[in-house]
């Protein structure tokens, strides 16, 4: 009994001086953002690299969803004879939820991951004790960039993923289901609203960005810099991304469409 | 405060030092002082915190008591903002290199030029092949760290180390690993350099042979403690059991062979 609240204690203890470390941790990073905005060749490589190559992932996973939306939604408004909101069904769901939600995961996956391994791996080869005793920030250096990055790639990953899963949506209700060509797009440009839809999703990727690049490059960046230690780092990054993803997106809802 | 003729004289002068992580104590209350112009190896068993001094010495780390002046200043009183001043007159040598893997080896060696100086590329240019040139690896500029061997990385790092002409080197284990040629290569370098540049060289090592053919100075660490010091021939005569043991290399001596373990014979024949 007495082990188990000893554990408990330490666990909590713990993990409360971890929330210190990381929330320090950001602090140092946005400080840093000063430091890289007279240097955008730093920035532009990291977009690229989170955010460039993660097109491919996103277009196609963003291709399947509308597909499956637009199936989906096919059959359950055909029950009712209106088949013709199949393209507000599918752009509300994706700008909405599935849009923000489904690209930070992957991003979180493909990207943050990433990024922890490399930072991980940079702490256990010395590369950032080296840069410190060249009298370099590692954190201003290799940290703030990689999150400008992120932040930035994030809703322009989620608004190309809605924007190829309305296509996909279409392929699928208007090309092989005949949902009515016009009905499709106008009854979408009648009722998405800008303000409330797709404002609302913006907010959500770029929040989602933040707490990805957060939790990724933390993640490496406070790893045990050993092999065992940077794996279960990045195994750390994916799963608490997506729990923080999940979490806030249910927060983020109730606040913006629901009365709660 | 060191006072102005040992700082003339020392350009790092620990005092009273004491650091330990957790409940080891790593070092307990050693003082040393590490001449200008000279080399001076710090030698001492794996696991005696030789790399730790040198981070102690670069302000990574801070010690639970006594103070580090380099260069006349107290180490781990400086703002980071001096610090970091200070460290551009500092070069380290780590024992991976630590080079950056996304960058080849010119952009290696001008990382800190970039970094630190708004010098003109043609100049920089300049610079990184008089450095590259020195260590032997001009040719090499293109090539990435991915493609070196453990010796030529580590003469980039040296070449990147040397960059900003810096006061000090402080190598860690430069010769750990490396085969007999790179190993003359570096032994050869460390000295020529410290000639060359007027340097001053701290080298952590537990390489008896290659470090006392160029030290000038060796001090022998062993749990905490200084065992030994002088120059290498002082060492080789000294009438201490325990630095003939570290110097002859000895696999028995005062430092027992076996780790602390209960009796053989009890421990065979207990039972499970």
């Amino acid at each position: 009994m007495f082990e188990f609240l000893e554990n408990l204690g330490k666990a909590t203890r713990s993990s409360f001086a971890k929330l210190g470390r990381s929330t320090l941790f950001l602090g140092h990073t946005l400080t840093g953002i000063g430091d890289v905005i007279p240097r955008p060749n730093l920035l532009i490589k990291q977009i690229y690299s989170v955010g460039v190559l993660s097109f491919l992932i996103i277009t196609i996973s963003g291709l399947f969803v509308g597909m499956v939306l637009g199936l989906q939604g096919f059959y359950t408004l055909s029950d009712f004879g209106a088949e013709e909101s199949l393209g507000v069904m599918v752009a509300a769901s994706l700008v909405r939820e599935l849009g923000p939600v489904v690209s930070a995961l992957l991003f979180a996956g493909r990207a943050g991951s990433a990024l922890t391994a490399e930072i991980g791996l940079m702490k256990a080869t010395e590369q950032l004790s080296g840069m410190e005793m060249m009298a370099v920030d590692p954190v201003k250096r290799i940290i703030s960039p990689r999150f400008l990055a992120g932040f930035i790639s994030t809703p322009l990953l989620a608004a190309l993923f809605s924007a190829v899963g309305v296509i996909g949506g279409h392929l699928v209700g208007v090309g092989m289901l005949g949902v009515d060509d016009g009905a499709f797009w106008a009854q979408m440009q009648a009722n998405i609203d800008f303000q409330q839809d797709i404002i609302n999703g913006v907010i959500k990727s770029i929040v989602f960005g933040f707490v990805v690049s957060w939790i990724a490059l933390f993640e490496g960046y406070d790893a045990i810099p050993t092999a065992e230690g940077v794996s279960r780092a990045t195994t750390r990054t994916v799963v608490n991304s997506a729990f923080s993803i999940l979490g806030l997106d249910f927060i983020l809802t109730a606040l913006m469409f629901g009365d709660i | 405060m060191a006072n102005s003729e040992s700082l003339e004289k020392n350009i790092v002068s620990i005092k009273n030092l004491s650091f330990s992580r957790g409940s080891r104590k790593i070092f307990d209350d050693i003082s040393l002082d590490i001449e200008r112009g000279k080399v001076t190896a710090i030698m001492g068993p794996s696991g005696t915190g030789k790399t730790t001094l040198l981070k102690l010495i670069g302000g990574q780390l801070s010690p639970d008591h006594g103070q580090i002046h380099v260069d006349g200043q107290n180490v781990h009183r400086l703002k980071s903002k001096d610090l970091f001043n200070l460290r551009k007159r500092m070069g380290m040598l780590f024992q991976s290199g630590a080079l950056l893997t996304d960058m080849n080896v010119f952009d290696n060696v001008a990382f800190p030029l970039r970094e630190h100086t708004n010098l003109p590329e043609s100049m920089i240019r300049t610079l990184v092949l008089m450095k590259l040139h020195a260590v032997g690896l001009r040719g090499a500029r293109n090539l990435m760290p991915s493609e070196l061997s453990g010796g030529m990385a580590r003469r980039v790092a040296l070449a990147r180390a040397i960059a900003l002409d810096p006061l000090m080197i402080m190598y860690d284990e430069p010769f750990t690993g490396q085969d007999p040629i790179s190993m003359g290569a570096l032994v050869h370098l460390i000295k020529s350099l410290n000639v060359a540049l007027g340097l001053t060289s701290i080298i952590v090592s537990h390489d008896v042979q290659e470090t006392a053919a160029i030290a000038d100075y060796i001090y022998v660490l062993s749990e905490g403690k200084i065992v030994g010091q002088g120059t290498p021939q002082q060492l080789a005569e000294s009438d201490s059991k325990w630095v003939q043991q570290f110097m002859n290399g000895n696999a028995d001596g005062p430092v027992p062979f076996q780790y602390p373990a209960p009796d053989y014979l009890d421990d065979l024949l207990a039972s499970h």
